[in-house]
């Protein structure tokens, strides 16, 4: 039996709607999450986060089982998570590229 | 698995005699007496302050009458602030054996080091034919904490040490983990896993309160390498941190020093009441491993992602890499190789059960990695 989850899939809880990827998956590739494959658009580095359900704009993003913020636009399964499409609920993200101002 | 029956009913897993010294003014000489035994499981701790301090004197006493120690010889210049008598009459009312070298008394460096190792020489055959008994994990506290951290770490060791605590707590035994400051957005997430509303209530103003502290210190946990790693939001960083707990019940609120009074999960409340004082909470690693021993934590499960090499005086350490590049480099200091899950060559559930079987290995007298290797870090400051 195939598994349903590409192996490179780490799901942290049950319940949540993203996972970290176990290596890098490149562009143009597809990964299989719950049986289906989906086209990845952008680069997913090592251990940055790959949604695996459809998550509405304003919805909470699950991760550990446990709500890691809010997501900013429409995101579906495939699409690479993080400050593009991801907010806190509590505080700015800062990243160097942002020098410090708030990643909207 | 058999342990060591101490008086009072408390069971350790290692026989340990330790050495403490007072005041820094003591240290040489108390590590020149303890060096000499090393290997025959003599451990060198101590408080560096001249001025008294509540909170070293109640980890102090609690470290010496830790179920794991068996002897303690203390050692003091003479005229520091600590109790030495009261913490003397302490040890000695938990049965165990006590003796205090006082430094000027003696007649300096050379004296004192000669007393204190006769005392040893004598202490060690005694030490030797403690009680052993069956110990239950039932009746064992483990301490979970994490350290050298990387992206990988709230990927592979962090979730995998909450499963090994999940399979230790249905087995009815103690967990206690900590860094209230790291946990800032999970509070709430945290309050509803705990038994009690009220409890609830008490694990949120921990978190409060932990974030205006660090806030005066201007130390905030979210840093730009933490994005480039994968994370996007504290929450996210913290409930990565936050996965070491597992996902049982949390019972309790504990203060450093203060003994769970029965099995089941326990948050530590590191940050002290009241405004700032004395600097960070916690400065180091091994001060939060000093202060889960005192809580009466006979092992430390520490997760380790860039890898870190410490281990403790007193109570075994296990040391869990989170990175498989780390392992492949420093595997020699790891105990538990969780990098495996990025390779896809374990899950989570395999390498909790592996850390679970390791506890139990390393209580039934098995040596740690950092044991083996004469790790006995031990730090105690102001708070």
């Amino acid at each position: 039996m195939t598994n349903p989850d590409d192996p490179r899939l780490l799901r942290l809880a049950e319940e949540d709607n993203v996972c970290a990827v176990r290596s890098a998956v490149p562009p143009g590739e597809s990964i299989r999450i719950a049986g289906v494959e989906y086209p990845v658009a952008a680069e997913i580095p090592t251990g940055h986060k790959i949604a695996v359900r459809p998550i509405a704009a304003g919805a909470k993003v699950v991760k550990y089982g446990a709500p890691i913020g809010s997501a900013t636009r429409a995101i579906q399964p495939g699409d690479y998570v993080h400050t593009h499409n991801l907010k806190s609920d509590y505080l700015p993200t800062y990243t160097r590229q942002s020098g410090g101002h708030h990643l909207d | 698995m058999n342990g060591y029956a101490r008086p009072g009913g408390r069971k350790g897993i290692r026989n340990i005699l330790v050495v403490a010294y007072l005041v820094e003014c003591a240290h040489h000489v108390a590590r020149e007496i303890a060096l000499a035994y090393r290997q025959r499981g003599v451990h060198l701790i101590g408080f560096p302050g001249c001025f008294p301090n509540a909170y070293a004197d109640r980890i102090m006493r609690q470290v010496t009458t830790h179920p794991n120690v068996g002897a303690v010889l203390l050692v003091s210049l003479g005229c520091e602030s600590f109790d030495r008598g009261g913490l003397a009459e302490t040890v000695a009312a938990s049965g165990r054996l006590v003796h205090t070298v006082v430094i000027q008394a003696s007649g300096g460096t050379t004296a004192a080091i000669a007393e204190g190792r006769n005392w040893v020489e004598n202490a060690l055959p005694s030490l030797a034919a403690a009680l052993r008994g069956p110990i239950d994990l039932s009746e064992l506290v483990v301490g979970v904490i994490c350290g050298g951290s990387d992206a990988t770490s709230g990927l592979t060791a962090n979730p995998a040490v909450g499963r090994a605590s999940d399979l230790l707590l249905e087995q009815g035994a103690t967990v206690i983990f900590e860094e209230t400051g790291e946990l800032i957005g999970c509070e709430k997430f945290m309050a509803a896993r705990a038994a009690s509303a009220e409890l609830g209530r008490r694990i949120i103003a921990s978190v409060e309160k932990a974030a205006r502290y660090y806030a005066a210190y201007g130390h905030g946990s979210f840093a730009p390498g933490n994005a480039e790693g994968g994370l996007t939001t504290i929450e996210e960083k913290s409930l990565g941190a936050y996965s070491k707990s597992g996902r049982s019940t949390i019972c309790g609120l504990i203060q450093p020093g203060e003994v769970p009074p029965g099995g089941g999960l326990y948050l530590m409340d590191v940050v002290p009441d009241g405004e700032p004082r004395f600097g960070f909470p916690n400065i180091a690693d091994n001060a939060e491993i000093v202060e889960m021993i005192a809580s009466g934590a006979h092992v430390i499960l520490f997760t380790t992602g860039r890898g870190s090499v410490v281990g403790s005086a007193i109570s075994p350490v296990i040391k869990v890499c989170a990175n498989p590049e780390t392992w492949r480099r420093m595997g020699a200091d790891m105990d538990v190789n969780a990098g495996r899950i990025l390779d896809c060559a374990a899950d989570l559930d395999e390498v909790g059960r592996e850390i679970f079987d390791c506890v139990v290995r390393t209580s039934a007298g098995q040596p740690t990695r950092s044991e083996a290797l004469g790790h006995q870090e031990f730090i105690l400051t102001y708070k």
